[in-house]
């Protein structure tokens, strides 16, 4: 692609890309904020891979998936069962294979993806509303069974699992920036390798099953086949990033994957915008903003939520969500689109409207 | 399928006093061996039912009529919970736990009445303010409904519980009780293998009955029932017949999530209600919507029955090693059901059109 065919939207919107990248690539290494770097930024990475894969299904699939927390999940806590070694006063559940980290890694993505597979065929029957209720009920169901099956997780989850990283990655804790350059890494290419998918002959025919899928029925397309196909490769993308966040945090417990935890990772998604792949980690962003700095905020009148760690946070962010959803259901992004357009529509150098795009329209009735 | 009624019925065994189990040994002995034991836990499985099906048949009238997913069903069974926890503790004055003796079927019913109402009109105010211009957009209106859901869970925690034992915590979002009524808090013998079986489960099981009953009443003999069937199968031409469809949706959720409320004071009185459970329950109206199909209250009854037996005796009957003790696998069984029945009907077994 020659870059004199980009439109000048397109040329806007990556030369702001490009230049975050160039922004937080040198971060770490012109000695900016170590909270910034190794808290939020490190986690918008990670978060934003997970709402990515949620995004790329919502996006191309017409199917919101509430089931990508369970997900991350799951390969954090099968690479923390294989990965970790109990010991002397080793506290924490799990199987403690103490396998190579490298050929754990290997499994737990395979495993992830499987199960995936598994569930989009269940789920893949259903569409729209359905598959929401669905996806969240396995996504609940995930969430109680780590919590009670004590022979993998139980209730406290696996912890120290960062202290068992590949020998190629090397000591995570005593090289906080390995882990940093890692997710943004992992974080690009993911980002390709969804612009990617969806150019290729199975994600056009994925485009075409989210906007008729009885038409490509008729025309000799399995149907069920491209969405459980597409529910494995979110299922890919969201073990990456389980298993990412398992070697920043240490530790992963029905609590990472539970209904609110869920939610969040939804809420990341709908703030950056259901509709864009980019959306995914401006929402990360914006969401792991407001959780850092919001805490102690306390909204006048309602009182404080949560108690138990100060802060209305969730009051806020539910009233942010709230907004988002009833103002713009394209989030952030659907934000920034419909600007640029009215501008173009009133210096008249814009490109012709666009058809409009909207959730309902990605999201049709089921058949 | 076969396999495990025979487990259930012959193979189990009964955990040895001391010593390890084997795969055959579960809580109890198997229907053969020990009837009584099957019978208690047919019960509960009825019994819970019957709460389930109070929760579950508001959430699917609301889903049934106007296809909203009420993500928030779970939030308005959490409140209204509580608001029943506080009107009973202002009536009795106990604080925290009241022993069941210490209350009259009156300091039931009361917060129960009282309950009912807030949520409804709560419920009355996320559809006027929220839902009724977004009709159709299905999806816009479950995350409308998840926004909702955040705000009050949290609002929930900063707010409930207000009534303390004196001296202790307050922590915000606690577990706290309500209380059966003294008369029901007795055992009654069923003369049958010698079970017991306590009241209080059984007028749960007759509240059930009774709202499902009534809502069968509602629906089938009166005319906004009628109208209400017609709106669910067919919305635009129930309207073009003249009828206005808004005002029958409001009505229907408003009568939907007053039941949330309902179901949160029967089944909070029998186990407890604390921060976190309305995940739990969403979960719960979920699944009998899923696997009973919308549409009908007949599908909420078989999907609230099938649910509750299969929680209640996988988590009774399965083998229960000793070193495995404490292992509950019954969530993996209600992904079993829920597969298998999407798998053979996609729009649940009483499911009309949709999936």
């Amino acid at each position: 692609m020659r870059p004199l065919a980009w439109t000048p939207k397109q040329k806007l919107e990556r030369s702001i890309a490009l230049g975050a990248l160039v922004l937080v690539a040198v971060w770490p290494v012109v000695g900016l904020s170590t909270y910034w770097s190794h808290q939020i930024l490190i986690q918008t990475f990670l978060f934003g891979i997970a709402a990515a894969s949620l995004i790329f299904l919502s996006a191309y699939g017409g199917m919101v998936s509430l089931a990508q927390t369970a997900m991350f999940g799951i390969a954090g806590v099968i690479i923390g069962n294989l990965a970790t070694k109990g010991g002397p006063g080793g506290t924490s559940k799990g199987l403690h294979l103490g396998w190579d980290p490298t050929v754990a890694l290997v499994i737990a993505v395979v495993m992830t993806t499987a199960i995936g597979l598994v569930l989009g065929m269940v789920a893949a029957r259903s569409t729209g509303i359905y598959f929401l209720m669905i996806t969240l009920t396995f996504s609940v169901i995930v969430t109680y069974t780590l919590g009670q099956v004590t022979k993998i997780s139980g209730f406290s989850g696996i912890g120290g699992i960062n202290e068992y990283t590949p020998g190629w990655i090397g000591d995570l804790p005593a090289h906080p920036n390995r882990l940093y350059y890692l997710a943004l890494g992992v974080a690009v290419v993911v980002y390709l390798l969804i612009r990617y998918i969806v150019r290729t002959p199975f994600g056009i025919a994925l485009q075409g099953v989210r906007d008729e899928p009885v038409r490509m029925a008729s025309l000799g397309y399995n149907v069920p086949l491209h969405r459980t196909l597409a529910f494995g490769f979110a299922a890919f993308i969201a073990s990456l990033s389980g298993i990412l966040y398992v070697w920043w945090s240490g530790q992963i417990a029905p609590g990472n994957v539970d209904l609110p935890e869920t939610i969040n990772l939804l809420i990341m998604a709908v703030i950056g915008g259901l509709l864009r792949i980019e959306g995914a980690w401006l929402g990360a962003f914006a969401f792991i903003l407001i959780q850092n700095y919001v805490r102690d905020f306390q909204v006048p009148v309602l009182g404080m939520g949560g108690t138990l760690f100060g802060g209305s946070f969730n009051t806020v962010v539910g009233i942010i969500f709230l907004v988002i959803v009833l103002v713009s259901p394209g989030g952030l992004m659907g934000i920034w689109d419909r600007t640029l357009a009215r501008r173009g529509r009133r210096d008249g150098t814009g490109p012709p409207d666009e058809p409009a795009v909207t959730i309902e329209n990605l999201v049709k009735e089921g058949t | 399928m076969v396999f495990a009624v025979l487990y259930v019925v012959v193979i189990a065994r009964q955990v040895p006093v001391s010593g390890a189990g084997n795969w055959r040994t579960t809580t109890f002995g198997s229907a053969f061996d020990d009837p009584g034991s099957f019978l208690r836990v047919v019960l509960d499985s009825l019994t819970f039912a019957g709460a389930l099906f109070i929760v579950a048949s508001g959430f699917a009238l609301i889903f049934g009529l106007m296809r909203t997913v009420n993500m928030a069903h779970g939030s308005f069974y959490l409140l209204g919970g509580y608001i029943a926890y506080e009107v009973q503790q202002g009536m009795t004055g106990q604080g925290f736990s009241i022993a069941s003796s210490e209350v009259n079927t009156w300091e039931w019913i009361v917060p129960m009445l009282v309950a009912a109402p807030c949520i409804a009109f709560v419920g009355l105010v996320t559809q006027q303010a929220f839902l009724r211009w977004t009709a159709g957009q299905e999806l816009r209106q479950a995350l409308i409904t998840i926004a909702i859901s955040v705000i009050i869970a949290d609002q929930i925690i900063a707010h409930f519980p207000r009534n303390v034992s004196a001296g202790a915590q307050k922590f915000g979002g606690n577990a706290v009780d309500l209380t059966w009524p003294g008369w029901t808090d007795r055992l009654v013998d069923l003369h049958i293998a010698g079970v017991q079986y306590s009241l209080a489960r059984l007028v749960m099981l007759a509240f059930g009955v009774a709202v499902g009953v009534g809502l069968w009443l509602w629906l089938y003999k009166t005319k906004t029932g009628m109208v209400i069937r017609a709106g669910v199968d067919d919305q635009r031409m129930t309207s073009a017949l003249g009828i206005n469809i808004q005002r029958t949706f409001t009505i229907a959720f408003v009568v939907g999530s007053a039941l949330a409320a309902v179901g949160a004071v029967v089944w909070a009185s029998q186990s407890n209600i604390a921060s976190g459970q309305d995940g739990q329950w969403l979960l719960n109206s979920l699944v009998v919507v899923i696997v009973g199909g919308m549409g009908s209250i007949f599908g909420a009854v078989a999907g609230a029955l099938l649910y509750a037996f299969v929680l209640d005796f996988s988590g009774s009957y399965l083998p229960l090693a000793g070193a495995d003790c404490c292992t509950q696998y019954s969530p993996i069984f209600s992904f079993i059901l829920i597969a298998l029945v999407l798998a053979f009907r996609p729009q649940g077994l009483f499911g009309r059109g949709g999936g």
